[in-house]
């Protein structure tokens, strides 16, 4: 989730009012908001590098506010103050005009050698913007905000501003070899290669992470003007020519990248947002972007589109019974300006285009539920009248528990999620025998696999509780998972039972003494014949010679017990004998 | 034998007593070791109400071994004077004497003797006085018949340095009748046996009180682990209410179950290697329900069943990539993938609560895998009420009533709701769950009737536990460094027995 920090005296300025915290948490907590967080920057500093190195940082009280993740429209101080003034009915919903320049259009051609890097380009105007510091701030840090969100961190879009003064059209998308790409990027005093740039930046902690987009495709893409100035090298820098600040009067945008509807998305959150300080409020000038087979296209798209929900279904999926009329009232508070039309039961709502999120009814719905407020639906109880079942094998699971601890075994739950080390080297087996899945991108050893035994857990339960009085009595019933391409994903888990006794002596008396048991509940009489059970000698490389058993039933291998080999008691860590049991229970269902 | 002869003696001698005897008196009196004075009075008192018997401590002032030599004998520095004879004596010769080296300077300091070192056969010592008082000898004497209390401060302090005196801590008993006391006592019996009841001699005999304050002997037993006794709780409740259990019991999902059919587009940060764990090996599914795959991929890519969609390029690749599933609601997208095949369609209400894998950073309340807790209703015409009368009825079992919901934002339910719950430790609302509608992209394209809504709700297993148990690292709780006596001591878990107890601590 998103977090949006807003000094508060600006905020309540904006709003034109104050509110307590607890009230403003209130409002947030109604709207869908969460005030996360009452801080500032001082503190901040003083959190995360000391005190002294917050001396002399800003102490203005700064609200972190969480907005839902698909709310770009609020990913601001301007966006979240228009939202908030629409719910109170305080302000009316802005209606945002694409408008055409009074000269040439701002014309962006993209060449075709885009196509394999970046092949979407969009573009607009803020003509005649008048910022201060804190609308500046705000307007890069908006930027900011959506990079690392909806642009999924500059990968599918990325966006670059520019001061159109310093500029002139029409522009060029194109794509060149990084060796023939020379400019001086943003804050830098002089020109480099892309080449050199990529160097540099790999020592930058903010700029690092994007390199990887571009960095190994042969052409870097590039925006330039008609004099061959550069305006950025997407989705990495801009050029230092077209820097704005404060002052600038006249903001060329452009968004490029891979994902075309979010590239469209981006632009219009950007000028529909800042349109507000444009000297034409809200109005926003078209710019021209034409596209390798010719087409052009003008932005941004600022589409208001129309969608017909009836009354009684948002009635029906909320659960209340709100007349047409106001339920368009409602609407109209969460910035989708609704009326009733038709039969008197329709009611036609207008998405503006901040709203990218509403693209079903029941996006619809849930505004008109927030609107009317959560807590103050009815609850009721839904009249589906069905009968419980258990999934079988749960069932016998929770069963069996229940008597391994009566029979004196102490439950443990271990991770299904260990290192190649824990179920293969440690037990004397190589990895490949034991159809183990493998993790492509674990962060440590522990994760390296999927469990395909649950003995190595117990084992290392015993080994971090080695303090405790002998004997050590575990169990654990819980899932191992192996390949198996009879499954649709190509693998598929067993339900296994796993007991071990850790003491002065091995014990195996003791184990076999809980199969008997084990079988006994499972209703598995001793003997091969009637589908009952028997151990036969057996070996494996866990166990120590002539102590290993495999049991049979139902006229299937189901497990091994036996006496582990002391290799493999000191490779856990373990000093004592230990013997253990484990078996498949899916036979027994 | 408890009541041995010193025990009936020290009774004979309580019964004559006036108000009481002292432990040591009596042992001195006796001619007994105090020690075999305090057994008996032990033994008498573990008889009951026979005697009572108070600890005192008392110090005493005691002669060390030398000390008691110059008792009997006096000091060093008299011993010295009485062994020069008038006409003197050879220095060498009175050094030799036991006591002569200490004995000479003291009574030189004292001024008793003198050296003549002009003597012809060495240095010779002569008595200076006739006679002498030997004071040391007169104060230890006092300290033996038990007046040290007659000597000063400094005088004590001064035989203690000279290591003479030493101090005595005694504990010693101030013995007095009891409410039962009598002089003939009888030994008690420890246990009934199966003799004294065929005999019926227990109807004689006394038996020894049995001390209640003492601990049992705990039984030999296992131990069900604190979060699966939870588990239990939660299968419990949700079969109280209906609801069948869901098969859950494959960790490896497609991203296709596990996102692409829940409509969580491709691009979408849970996707990514930073939060799921992907499969090396098998690294994608063999088999997926291509009819289903293809409405999915026409409703992200284009939209349809009303849905604008997410307009970008869905690809099958994608799809195929075998994860371990980072929810349960993979599970459940099945169960209704399943459900939405049964024609006509039958309402349901299902549950699981099973393991589900995060490549997370880790931290004292995350781990990379979690159970995670899941309830899904479906059913023609349900509400956003009926979520919310279904939540309650479910949060009540788990003794949590202050309920409020807050908007929010799940790629795959709209409407979305937060469940509250009000925290009275930390007066304040914090999150406990987490809930909404499926999206009809999601229902639809399974197959399901349009007038069919499928409520939902989810939340963590592991955080309930920790705040029942009173857990703060979730290590202690989950995985093998778990401390099995914390497993051993847990309680019951009875998630409706205590108030508000479930109440969550933090919020993830």
């Amino acid at each position: 989730m998103p977090t949006v920090s807003v000094k508060r005296d600006l905020l309540f300025q904006a709003l034109g009012r104050t509110y307590t915290d607890e009230e403003f948490d209130e409002l947030c907590f109604e709207f869908g908001l969460e005030l996360d967080e009452i801080t500032s920057e001082k503190e901040i500093i003083s959190k995360e590098q000391g005190n002294e190195k917050a001396q002399g940082a800003s102490d203005v009280v700064l609200y972190k506010i969480d907005v839902p993740a698909n709310r770009y429209d609020l990913l601001c101080l301007e966006g979240l103050v228009r939202g908030l003034q629409v719910f109170k009915e305080r302000i009316k919903a802005p209606v945002y005009k694409r408008v055409m320049p009074i000269g040439e259009i701002q014309k962006l051609i993209i060449t075709e050698e885009t196509a394999k890097i970046r092949p979407y380009a969009v573009a607009a105007v803020l003509r005649n913007i008048k910022f201060t510091k804190d609308r500046y701030d705000s307007f890069i840090e908006l930027q900011e905000k959506l990079h690392q969100n909806i642009c999924r961190k500059r990968a599918l879009v990325a966006i670059g501003t520019h001061d159109l003064d310093t500029l002139s059209g029409p522009f060029t998308y194109t794509a060149k070899r990084p060796s023939d790409i020379r400019f001086k990027p943003l804050n830098k005093t002089k020109e480099y290669t892309a080449c050199e740039l990529m160097n540099i930046y790999k020592n930058d902690n903010h700029l690092k992470h994007y390199l990887h987009i571009i960095e190994n495709k042969p052409l870097y893409p590039v925006i330039c003007d008609s004099n061959g100035v550069i305006l950025s090298m997407p989705p990495i820098i801009n050029g230092n020519h077209s820097k704005i600040t404060v002052n600038t009067r006249n903001v060329f945008i452009e968004c490029t990248g891979t994902d075309f509807t979010k590239a469209k998305i981006v632009l219009d959150i950007i000028v529909t947002t800042f349109s507000e300080y444009c000297e034409n409020q809200f109005t926003v000038e078209a710019a021209e972007v034409v596209f390798p087979n010719g087409k052009s296209y003008t932005f941004p798209e600022l589409a208001y589109r129309k969608e017909m929900v009836r009354a009684d279904l948002i009635n029906k999926k909320v659960g209340i019974r709100e007349t047409p009329e106001n339920l368009a009232k409602l609407l109209t508070r969460m910035y989708l300006k609704s009326e009733v039309i038709g039969d008197g039961n329709q009611i036609e709502i207008e998405i503006p285009p901040t709203r990218a999120d509403i693209i079903h009814a029941c996006d619809i719905v849930e505004d008109a539920a927030i609107a009317y407020g959560y807590n103050n639906i009815q609850m009721t109880l839904p009249k589906t009248y069905t009968i419980a079942n258990q999934f079988p094998l749960n069932k016998l699971t929770e069963l069996l528990r229940h008597d391994m601890a009566a029979a004196g075994f102490t439950e443990a739950l271990t991770f299904a999620l260990c290192s190649q080390e824990d179920i293969a080297d440690k037990l004397g087996l190589d990895i490949s025998a034991t159809k183990a899945v493998h993790i492509s991108n674990p962060k440590t050893a522990e994760f390296q696999v999927a469990r395909t035994t649950l003995l190595p857990g117990l084992l290392k339960t015993i080994a971090a509780n080695r303090k405790m009085p002998l004997p050590l009595k575990l169990f654990e019933i819980s899932d191992v998972v192996v390949k198996d391409p009879s499954r649709d994903v190509g693998a598929r888990n067993y339900r296994h039972l796993c007991a071990v006794y850790y003491n002065k002596n091995p014990g195996f008396e003791i184990i076999h003494g809980l199969l008997d048991r084990i079988m006994q509940l499972l209703d598995v009489p001793p003997g091969e014949k009637k589908g009952g059970y028997v151990i036969k000698a057996s070996e494996g490389p866990a166990f120590f010679p002539g102590r290993c058993a495999e049991i049979f039933a139902r006229g299937q291998s189901v497990g091994k017990l036996g006496v582990l080999h002391p290799d493999v008691i000191t490779k856990f860590e373990l000093t004592m004998p230990c013997s253990s049991l484990e078996i498949n229970i899916e036979p027994f269902l | 034998m408890a009541d041995g002869p010193v025990a009936e003696v020290l009774l004979r001698r309580l019964e004559a007593a006036d108000g009481g005897l002292d432990s040591a008196e009596l042992a001195a009196e006796l001619g007994l070791e105090h020690q075999a004075v305090v057994g008996a009075v032990k033994s008498l008192q573990a008889l009951g109400e026979i005697i009572e018997a108070e600890l005192r401590s008392t110090k005493r002032w005691e002669l060390t071994a030398e000390g008691k030599e110059i008792d009997r004998e006096g000091s060093h520095e008299a011993r010295v004077f009485h062994s020069v004879p008038p006409e003197g004596l050879a220095q060498s010769e009175l050094m030799r004497l036991p006591s002569g080296k200490v004995g000479f300077s003291k009574a030189m300091s004292n001024k008793w003797i003198r050296v003549d070192k002009s003597t012809a056969d060495g240095p010779r010592v002569f008595r200076v006085v006739d006679s002498v008082e030997d004071e040391v000898q007169r104060r230890l004497q006092l300290v033996r018949g038990g007046q040290a209390e007659k000597l000063g401060e400094k005088e004590r302090s001064e035989l203690k340095k000279r290591k003479l005196l030493t101090e005595v801590t005694l504990k010693t008993y101030w013995i007095s009748k009891g409410s039962a006391f009598s002089t003939s006592i009888s030994k008690q019996e420890a246990e009934l046996s199966p003799e004294m009841i065929s005999s019926g001699s227990w109807r004689d005999r006394p038996f020894k009180p049995y001390n209640f304050l003492a601990h049992g002997v705990l039984p030999d037993s296992g131990h069900l682990h604190p979060l699966l006794k939870v588990r239990t709780q939660f299968r419990q409740i949700f079969l109280e209410m209906g609801f069948t259990e869901m098969p859950t019991d494959n960790y490896i999902e497609s991203s296709f179950w596990n996102f692409d059919a829940l409509f969580q587009p491709q691009q979408h940060p849970a996707r990514d290697q930073h939060d799921t764990f992907f499969l090396r090996d098998p690294a994608e599914a063999l088999q997926l329900p291509m009819d289903y795959v293809h409405r999915v991929k026409r409703t992200h890519s284009q939209g349809g069943y009303g849905s604008q969609g997410y307009k970008y390029n869905w690809k099958l690749d994608e799809a195929r990539k075998n994860i371990l599933r980072t929810h349960t609601t993979a599970a459940s997208a099945r169960a209704l993938y399943r459900l939405a095949q049964k024609k006509p369609f039958t309402p349901a209400k299902y549950f699981s609560i099973d393991r589900v894998f995060r490549n997370e950073t880790l931290d004292a309340t995350h781990l990379a895998e979690f159970h995670q807790i899941e309830g899904v209703v479906a059913d023609h015409g349900l509400t956003l009420g009926h979520l919310m009368g279904v939540l309650r009825e479910f949060f009540t079992k788990l003794g949590i009533t202050q309920l409020r919901f807050k908007p929010a934002y799940n790629p795959y339910t709209e409407p979305s709701m937060e469940v509250f719950s009000y925290h009275q430790g930390l007066k304040k609302w914090v999150e406990v769950g987490n809930s909404g509608l499926f999206r009809p992209e999601m229902l639809l394209p399974m197959g399901l009737p349009e007038n069919v809504s499928v409520i939902a709700w989810g939340l963590s297993l592991e955080r309930p536990t920790m705040i029942k148990y009173g857990i703060n690292n979730i290590r202690e709780l989950v995985g093998h460094k778990v401390n099995l006596q914390m497993v051993y001591d847990s309680p019951l878990c009875r998630l409706d027995a205590e108030q508000g107890s479930l109440q969550a601590q933090e919020t993830t």
